[in-house]
C-alpha cells in the first residue's frame, strides 16, 4: 500500500462520507438551557393552555345545561359539593365499603395487572408461534379472529361457572379480552421480520431460545407494543364492566353501588377517575414502548 | 480434485405451484484456500442463489457443495456472509452486533476478556472502533458495511461470502471499501467469494472471475484467471495493459456474447 492509500484507508470517518451524515453526529446541539426562559414558558403554555381552556368551556356548558333545579343529572358545582370527599381525598379509609376512590382504582388495577400480565405473556408466546409457523397460522388464525370479536362480558358467566369465585372470573375476563390484540400483533410482527435478520440468525446458528430473545422480540417489538397498548385499553374497559357484575371492592362495583343508592355525583367523579387512569395506563405502555423500541424503528 | 471449496454439479430449481423454474444448471467450481473469486453476471442470472447455496441458506436441488470435503447443507459461521444491505441488527450497537457473533462462535473456547479484545481487534481491522457505541442508524452506509464485514471476519470463517457488498454504496465509498477488503485479504489470507455486477471491482479484487450466462438455467460461461501482481493499486492499474485486457474480456462476455435481453 502506498502512503497515500494507507492514509485514505485510515481516515474513513472523515473522507468517506461526502453527505455529511457523520458530521451531524459530532456537532453538539445547542443546550436547552441556553434558550431564554420566556420562550420556554411560552412553549409550555402553547401545550397546556388549549386543553385547559377547552375544559373550562365544556364545564360551563355542562353547568348551563344541568344547572337548573329539577334537571336529571347533577351539574359540575353540584358534583363538587356532593362528592367533595371523593374528589379531594382519594385515599381515605373509613371501613369496609367506605373508602376513597384511589383505593378502589388500585384494587381494579391489581386485577388488571394480573389479567393483563398473563395476557401479555401468553399473547407474545402464542403470537411468536403463530407468526413463525405457517401451519399454526392457518389453523389458529380463523379461530382467533372469531374469538376476539366476543364481547368481554359474554365470557363472564362461563368463567363464573368455571372458577366459582368472582375475583378469578374478573381476572379471566381481562385476560381473554386483552390477549387477542397482543397475540395478533405479535404474530404480524414476527411474520414481518426481515429475511436478512433470519439469515443472520441462520449463519450464527442461533438456537430457538436465542433467536426468540435476540432477534424475534426486538424485531417485533414495535408490533408487540402496539398490541400491548390496545390490550391494556381493552382490559381497562373490561374490568369496569366485569366489576359491575361481580361486586366486591373496585371502581366498577362502586359505580353500580352508587347507582343503586342514587348517588349520581359519585358516579360522575368515578368516571373521571376511570378516564384518567385509562389515559395514564395508555401513556405508560406508549412511553415504555418508545423506550424499548428506540433502536428498532430506524435501520 | 481436492479443492478447499467444491461446488459439484449443482443445480437449483424453484417450484411454485406446478411451475418449476430452473435457476442454476450443472454448476461446477473449485476454489482453493486463500483464493479470491468473484462471480459476475447480469441481474437475475442466479449468482445470489449460488452464493446462498454455498452459505447453506438455500438447499441444492441436485449435486452438492463441499467445504474441506464435508457436505454443506445448512448455514454456519464457518461460511460467514456479508450481506448486500449490511443486515446489522438496528437495536444493537456496532460493538454489540459484532459481540453477538463472537459470543456465539467463541463462547466456550475464549474468555470474556479475550472475546472483548477480539471484537475490538476486528473493529480496528475495518477502522470502526471509534463508532463502537453507535447504533447502525447513526452511521453511514459505508460504515455499516464495514461493521458487517467485521462481524463476518470475527467469526473466523473458513470462507467469507460477500453478496454484492458494495452495491448500495456511492463510488468513492466503494473504492475505499474495496481497498480495505484487498488489504484484509492480503493480511489474513481468507478465502473469499464475492458476488458483483461491477466489472472493475471483479478484476481489481479477484484471482479468478467466474462469468455466468443469463438465466433461466444459468451456467458458468467462462472463468477468467486474473494474473495481476498483488498488492494491486487502482491508480496504477488504470493504465496497465493486461488489466485493460482482462476488463475488456469480461465486458465482451457480458455485453457481446451474453447480452441481457429481457427487461430486468
Amino acid at each position: 500500500m502506498t502512503a497515500t492509500a494507507r492514509k485514505i484507508a485510515m481516515l474513513p470517518q472523515t473522507v468517506e462520507d461526502p453527505r455529511g451524515e457523520s458530521v451531524v453526529a459530532f456537532t453538539p446541539r445547542a443546550k436547552p438551557s441556553a434558550r431564554p426562559l420566556l420562550q420556554r414558558l411560552s412553549s409550555i403554555g402553547e401545550k397546556v393552555l388549549p386543553p385547559l381552556i377547552m375544559t373550562a368551556v365544556l364545564l360551563i356548558i355542562w353547568q348551563l345545561a344541568f344547572g337548573a333545579a329539577g334537571s336529571t343529572l347533577p351539574s359540575p358545582l353540584q358534583v363538587w359539593t356532593e362528592a367533595n370527599d371523593l374528589i379531594v381525598n382519594p385515599f381515605f379509609d373509613f371501613g369496609s365499603q367506605d373508602i376513597g376512590l384511589g383505593w378502589r382504582v388500585l384494587t381494579s388495577l391489581q386485577r388488571v395487572a394480573i389479567g393483563f400480565g398473563f395476557a401479555a405473556i401468553v399473547g407474545i408466546l402464542m403470537g411468536a408461534l403463530v407468526g413463525q409457523s405457517v401451519w399454526a397460522m392457518r389453523g389458529l388464525d380463523p379461530i382467533f379472529q372469531v374469538l376476539r370479536t366476543i364481547p368481554p362480558l359474554a365470557w363472564l358467566p362461563i368463567s363464573l361457572a368455571a372458577f366459582r369465585d368472582s375475583n378469578p372470573s374478573a381476572i379471566f375476563v381481562i385476560f381473554i379480552t386483552s390477549v387477542w390484540p397482543v397475540l395478533i400483533n405479535t404474530a404480524a410482527g414476527v411474520r414481518n421480520i426481515p429475511q436478512d435478520y433470519r439469515n443472520v440468525a441462520a449463519v450464527l446458528r442461533l438456537n430457538p431460545i436465542e433467536y426468540f430473545f435476540r432477534i424475534m422480540v426486538p424485531a417485533a417489538a414495535p408490533y408487540i407494543f402496539t398490541g400491548l397498548r390496545i390490550g391494556i385499553g381493552l382490559s381497562w374497559l373490561a374490568i369496569v364492566a366485569a366489576e359491575m357484575l361481580t361486586g366486591g371492592v373496585g371502581i366498577g362495583f362502586f359505580i353500580w353501588d352508587a347507582w343503586n343508592s342514587s348517588r349520581l355525583s359519585d358516579i360522575i367523579v368515578a368516571l373521571f377517575y376511570i378516564g384518567f387512569t385509562g389515559f395514564a395506563l395508555d401513556r405508560l405502555v406508549a412511553v415504555l414502548g418508545q423506550f424499548v423500541t428506540r433502536g428498532t424503528a430506524a435501520s | 480434485m481436492s479443492n478447499y471449496l467444491k461446488v459439484d454439479h449443482v443445480s437449483k430449481s424453484f417450484t411454485r405451484g406446478n411451475v418449476v423454474t430452473e435457476v442454476l444448471k450443472d454448476i461446477s467450481l473449485g476454489i482453493d484456500k486463500g483464493e479470491f473469486v468473484s462471480i459476475i453476471g447480469h441481474s437475475g442470472c442466479g449468482k445470489s442463489t449460488l452464493l446462498n447455496l454455498i452459505a447453506g441458506l438455500t438447499q441444492v436441488s441436485d449435486g452438492g457443495v463441499l467445504l474441506e470435503n464435508r457436505e454443506v447443507d445448512e448455514p454456519g459461521p464457518e461460511r460467514a456472509m456479508v450481506f448486500q444491505n449490511h443486515s446489522l441488527l438496528p437495536w444493537l450497537t456496532v460493538y454489540e452486533n459484532v459481540k453477538l457473533a463472537v459470543d456465539k462462535v467463541f463462547r466456550s473456547s475464549r474468555s470474556r476478556a479475550e472475546r472483548h479484545d477480539w471484537i475490538m481487534q476486528n473493529l480496528a481491522l475495518v477502522q470502526m472502533q471509534h463508532a463502537k457505541d453507535k447504533r447502525p442508524a447513526e452511521i453511514s452506509g459505508g460504515m455499516k458495511q464495514r461493521v458487517g464485514l467485521a462481524r463476518a471476519l470475527a467469526m473466523e470463517p473458513k470462507i467469507l461470502l460477500l453478496d454484492e457488498p458494495f452495491g448500495a454504496l456511492d463510488a468513492l465509498t466503494r473504492a475505499h471499501l474495496q481497498d480495505s477488503v484487498m488489504d484484509i485479504h492480503a493480511r489474513l489470507g481468507n478465502t473469499m467469494v464475492m458476488i458483483t455486477h461491477d466489472v472493475d471491482e471483479a478484476v481489481l479484487l479477484s484471482d479468478r472471475v467466474v462469468m455466468m450466462t443469463n438465466g433461466p438455467a444459468a451456467k458458468i460461461g467462462e472463468i477468467l484467471e486474473v494474473n495481476l501482481a498483488r498488492p494491486r493499486r487502482r491508480l496504477e492499474l488504470v493504465a496497465d495493459r493486461s488489466y485493460v485486457q482482462y476488463r475488456e474480456s469480461v465486458l465482451k462476455f457480458l455485453y457481446e456474447r451474453h447480452r441481457f435481453v429481457e427487461a430486468a
